[in-house]
């Protein structure tokens, strides 16, 4: 027998007479939200990485304390990339008989190749960007010299040997960078005139960088070859470790989309168990009279699965190309904002899409075929013989196990899998026990109603066991719209706020400790708040429990960059307002000047480190143990500053060398900057705004786009509530016939629908709501980081959404039942 | 299959078929020690009261469910030593239905109906067979109806082409008559036993009516579980 011929016959039968639209609809909304969002969400990915490459000035940059070999740029330039180069050296730069510290970079024709330099016509100026270098003999100053020597646009100064006119203030170079530890103010300058300074001579300290940037598949190809080729002293730095905290914003934002993502998959596997399930009830008579014309079981179910196999196909085919456009529409409207051309959207969510939407099938359409398949042939002559009940752990598992592929497909991230698998699993039993208690306590209330009411509550009562799956199916939808609504503007919004208008944009670094008084002092005559100001111990690790740790070995090289160089540690009395404490506890009083030391997460992680561990440091040529007390979860992104090693008061009193703070300067604030390096020559000013504002873009491209994944969500909750409604259609219209043929009026019967329905969708949105508090304080807290305080909003949305919304459709879903003759329904039984 | 349409031939066969079933009350005997031997071309009416074991005994017989003991053969095959899945296989060749509430699928218009059972056995041209059936029991203009569009007798007579359309040794029938008015139970019943003269086949048919059941060769008479006669 032609099992392909005969579930092609039947799919055809089934979609013409609507037999299977909910199923249809139910993964095609699925494959809709996947693909529209696999298709935005890479070409914004690579959008977001073209960007963040700026903090490179190139896709990929080597730099290396010896020059770099021509090889190198003919190999990339043999594979259509760009190329620069930059050199970095220090020097004293001369004007008259004034001299200055100063970082020079000496820079290529096509430097930057990603982002653009700006400049200003005044210290601390209005900035605008510009597309070509600086001309030979012409040099831009960072703001700091040109206040510290006093020099006008158009002086000439002196550079080693070499004169040059100074052209423009230096405002922003993409790849200033986030390290500005010791970091002398900068001068841009043409690599043609390197010669004439005569500063470059054996054994000068000079870092030589190369720049290339082009298509990803060439700039991936060229790093492997770099990986392969580069020298011990080589370092190839890539988009991913340039910024702590661009990286957790874009970790961030993808977390969030991702969450959006999933919550309508989850939301379409919950219509597809729904619609499989009325799949296998409508299919039962079919299914027994096939058994007893002589159909095996395994035809049966063959029938079934090719059937659904085909719906997944047309789902596919279908969503994928909807998907393509949505996210079409999409990208057109954020072109305005989205800097460039977006790269176009690549094939890949489309298989993804078909591998989950077979995994939802698998998990939650296939108990209840199995279920049919088992169907009695003496159906036919009796139809109380049901099919054997379905063997519920291995439906679970199998639903649990499809759950976990899926999350494990989109997210590919353990925390997450794990807490939404966890979260699943503890909002569906809650839900459901909570849905029979109201059920319950529905029946009760029945007695003070009218007819209409009584006839809805009863039914609601008398249900029982659908009404809680219906109760669950609707409140599982309304928690997740509740929570994507209410919950995820309130989450943004937590988010934006952690980056609020008045977040620090200028740190001030190299302030020596006689000068923390003054500058105090200065900072608050200026109106410029009073920060806190940070001691900073430069110091390396050099034994973890005694064990040197040149001797150990780390999975990753940042580890390996822990444990070589020297990183900046400093000392406070509190935890820092954006740190949170993960494991042990902070210092009291008591304990300053203990051998004590807090670590930073990415410093447990990278060096395998755990409360309790020894770690010895090399502080200025003196060694110092101290004891893992605490781990601390720090926000990258919020701007302050911030340390992987933080010790107690009192251990390292008199090493600090330098302080540093932060301050939040209004654009009009900008010229006091002048006043304050003449008067603190040393200290170093360090402009964020600049990379504050890529950040801000990433929040708002990630708040567009998960309010654009909403909308999907949005259609496969109304999936899930049609998905609900259809499933006691067919026991709603034989009540309706009978009631209206014992003398019920159509309004009468209706109002009674209208009731139950109402109920229904108050009790889900009671659930919802305790749902999507519950979990969005989770959320907030586990996942994002974030303080959420509990919008009253939510349970009102929640209450009137849920009634209204569930009341309404339910009601005008069941409208034509109720008015089909009630003839035609009771023959049709 | 010649061999099975020989007028002497024993084509279905009980030997001491009980049927117990568990109740809250504790086990309940539906059917008790049935024996009945029906050859082929023959006709067997099985009456009773409501309650009285006759479609239960009607599903055993056609190897819809397992007896839970006694033996039943139909065409010399012991259906008790197959399992489920033989026991259709054994259906598909030499069983055909008519029940009373006809059992037509909705989805499906008439001549589709009738080509299902020669679909499950991939015989080729089951469309034109079919048509044929339906046109036999006069419902060639309407083919292409769907169930909901035909009244209960044309339902009944789409049920009997389905039945007879892949010449099946045993035709059982489940109260082929009840869903129907007086006049169009008898045009049906007339149509079934000209159909069961024609093809030649076995009728083995549960009513309450007795008038029908005088139409049959023989009359098995069930009273709560036990055969009477």
């Amino acid at each position: 027998m032609n099992v392909l011929r005969f579930a092609v016959r039947n799919l055809w039968r089934d979609l013409k007479s609507g037999e299977s639209a909910v199923l249809l609809l139910a993964l095609s909304v699925a494959v809709l939200s996947l693909t529209a969002v696999g298709f935005f969400t890479s070409r914004i990915a690579q959008g977001v990485r073209a960007q963040a490459a700026e903090v490179l000035a190139a896709d990929l940059r080597i730099e290396s304390p010896k020059p770099l070999p021509p090889r190198y740029f003919r190999q990339a330039r043999a594979r259509g990339l760009r190329t620069a180069q930059v050199w970095s050296f220090p020097t004293a730069i001369f004007s008259g008989d004034r001299s200055q510290l100063a970082a020079i970079n000496a820079v290529t024709a096509g430097y930057p190749l990603r982002g653009r330099v700006r400049i200003a016509d005044a210290p601390f100026g209005a900035s605008r960007p510009i597309d070509h270098l600086p001309a030979r003999g012409e040099a831009w100053l960072d703001a700091r010299i040109i206040a510290e020597l006093n020099l006008p646009i158009g002086a000439s100064m002196k550079i080693g040997a070499g004169s040059f006119r100074v052209a423009a203030v230096l405002a922003y170079r993409p790849d200033q960078g986030t390290s500005f530890v010791n970091l002398a103010p900068a001068i841009l300058m043409n690599a043609a005139d390197v010669a004439a300074t005569q500063l470059i001579q054996p054994g000068s300290r000079v870092t030589y960088a190369g720049l290339f940037a082009g298509a990803p598949g060439a700039v991936n190809e060229f790093r492997r070859f770099l990986r392969a080729n580069k020298g011990p002293s080589e370092r190839l730095r890539e988009v991913g470790d340039t910024s702590r905290q661009l990286n957790a914003a874009i970790e961030r934002a993808s977390r969030f989309l991702n969450l959006a993502s999933l919550a309508s998959v989850l939301l379409s596997a919950v219509a597809v168990a729904m619609g499989a399930r009325r799949y296998a009830s409508r299919h039962i008579e079919t299914v027994a009279l096939m058994k007893c014309m002589g159909a095996a079981q395994g035809f049966v179910l063959g029938i079934s699965i090719v059937e659904l196999s085909l719906l997944a196909v047309a789902a596919v085919a279908g969503g994928s190309l909807l998907g393509f456009l949505a996210q079409s529409g999409i990208a057109w409207l954020l072109r305005d904002l989205i800097r460039g051309a977006l790269p176009p959207a690549s094939a890949a969510p489309v298989p993804l899409a078909f591998v989950t939407v077979m995994a939802m099938l698998i998990g939650f359409a296939l108990p209840p075929l199995l279920q049919l398949k088992s169907t009695p042939p003496s159906r036919v002559l009796r139809k109380t013989a049901d099919p054997p009940p379905l063997r519920h752990g291995f439906a679970y598992v199998l639903a649990l196990g499809a759950l976990a592929a899926i999350l494990w497909i989109l997210v590919r991230d353990a925390q997450l899998v794990g807490s939404v698998l966890v979260g699943v699993f503890a909002v569906g039993l809650a839900l459901t026990l909570a849905g029979y208690g109201l059920v319950r306590l529905t029946g009760r209330l029945r007695g003070g109603v009218g007819v209409a009411w009584r006839y809805g509550l009863a039914n609601v009562s008398r249900r029982g066991t659908a009404s809680v799956v219906q109760v669950v199916a609707f409140g599982l939808g309304l928690m997740v719209l509740l929570l994507l609504a209410v919950v995820r503007g309130d989450l943004l919004a937590d988010w934006r706020r952690s980056l609020g208008s008045d977040v620090p944009n200028n740190f001030l670094i190299n302030v020596r400790p006689q000068e923390v008084q003054p500058l105090r002092q200065f900072l608050g005559a200026h109106g410029m708040g009073q920060p806190e100001m940070f001691p900073m111990i430069r110091a390396r690790i050099t034994k973890i429990d005694a064990a040197p740790v040149g001797a150990l070995h780390f999975s990753s090289d940042r580890g390996r960059r822990f444990a070589d160089r020297e990183q900046n540690l400093t000392w406070s009395a509190q935890l820092m307002p954006d740190n949170q404490l993960v494991a042990g506890r902070w210092w009291t009083r008591a304990e300053f000047g203990r051998p004590l030391v807090s670590i930073s997460t990415e410093y447990r992680d990278a060096l395998h480190l755990k409360l309790g561990d020894h770690l010895s440091f090399d502080v200025a040529g003196e060694t110092l143990t101290v004891e893992v007390a605490s781990i601390r979860k720090v926000r990258w992104d919020s701007f302050r500053p911030n340390f992987f090693l933080v010790f107690p008061p009192g251990l390292l009193d008199g090493a600090a060398g330098t302080y540093m703070t932060s301050v939040f300067l209004k654009p009009d604030q900008r010229p006091q900057l002048v006043p304050l390096v003449r008067e603190f020559p040393t200290v170093s000013v360090f402009d964020v705004d600049a990379i504050l504002k890529q950040i801000r873009d990433i929040m708002d491209r990630a708040s567009l786009a998960v309010q654009y994944v909403f909308l999907f969500t949005l259609a496969a909750g109304v999936v899930v509530l049609l998905a609900a409604v259809q499933s006691t259609r067919d026991e709603r219209r034989y009540e309706s016939a009978v009631l209206r043929t014992l003398g019920a009026s159509r309004l009468t019967v209706l109002q009674g629908v209208a009731a139950e329905f109402s109920a229904l969708g108050f009790l889900s949105g009671t659930l919802a709501a305790v749902g999507a508090t519950l979990i969005g304080w989770v959320l907030a807290r586990r996942l994002f980081s974030l303080d959420y305080a509990p919008d009253p909003w939510v349970w009102l949305t929640g209450l009137i959404c849920g009634t209204l919304l569930v009341g309404v459709s339910g009601t005008l879903a069941t409208r034509r039942v109720v008015s089909t003759p009630p003839i035609a329904s009771l023959r049709e039984d | 299959m010649q061999d099975t349409k020989g007028r002497d031939h024993i084509v279905l066969e009980a030997r001491g078929v009980s049927k117990t079933v568990a109740s809250p009350e504790g086990s309940l005997t539906i059917l008790a020690d049935v024996s009945l031997r029906v050859r082929a071309g023959e006709s067997l009416a099985i009456v009773g009261a409501s309650g009285a074991g006759k479609s239960t005994l009607l599903s055993l017989l056609a190897g819809l469910d397992a007896a839970s003991s006694g033996r039943i053969l139909i065409a010399g095959v012991d259906l008790t030593e197959l399992d489920e899945d033989g026991r259709a296989a054994l259906r598909g060749k030499h069983v055909g239905f008519v029940f009373q509430s006809f059992h037509l699928i909705p989805s499906l218009t008439a001549v589709e109906n009738v080509m299902l059972p020669l679909e499950l056995v991939n015989r080729a041209d089951a469309r034109g067979v079919a048509a044929t059936a339906l046109a036999e029991v006069g419902l060639g203009a309407r083919m292409a109806h769907y169930p909901k569009q035909l009244s209960g007798g044309e339902q009944q007579r789409v049920a009997i082409a389905r039945a007879f359309v892949t010449h099946p040794d045993i035709l059982f029938a489940d109260e082929p008559t009840g869903n129907l008015d007086t006049a169009t139970g008898e045009r049906v019943i007339d149509l079934l036993f000209e159909m069961n003269l024609g093809t030649g086949s076995t009728l083995v048919l549960v009513t309450h009516d007795r008038a029908l059941a005088a139409r049959c060769g023989r009359v098995l008479q069930l009273d709560a579980g036990r055969a009477v006669n």
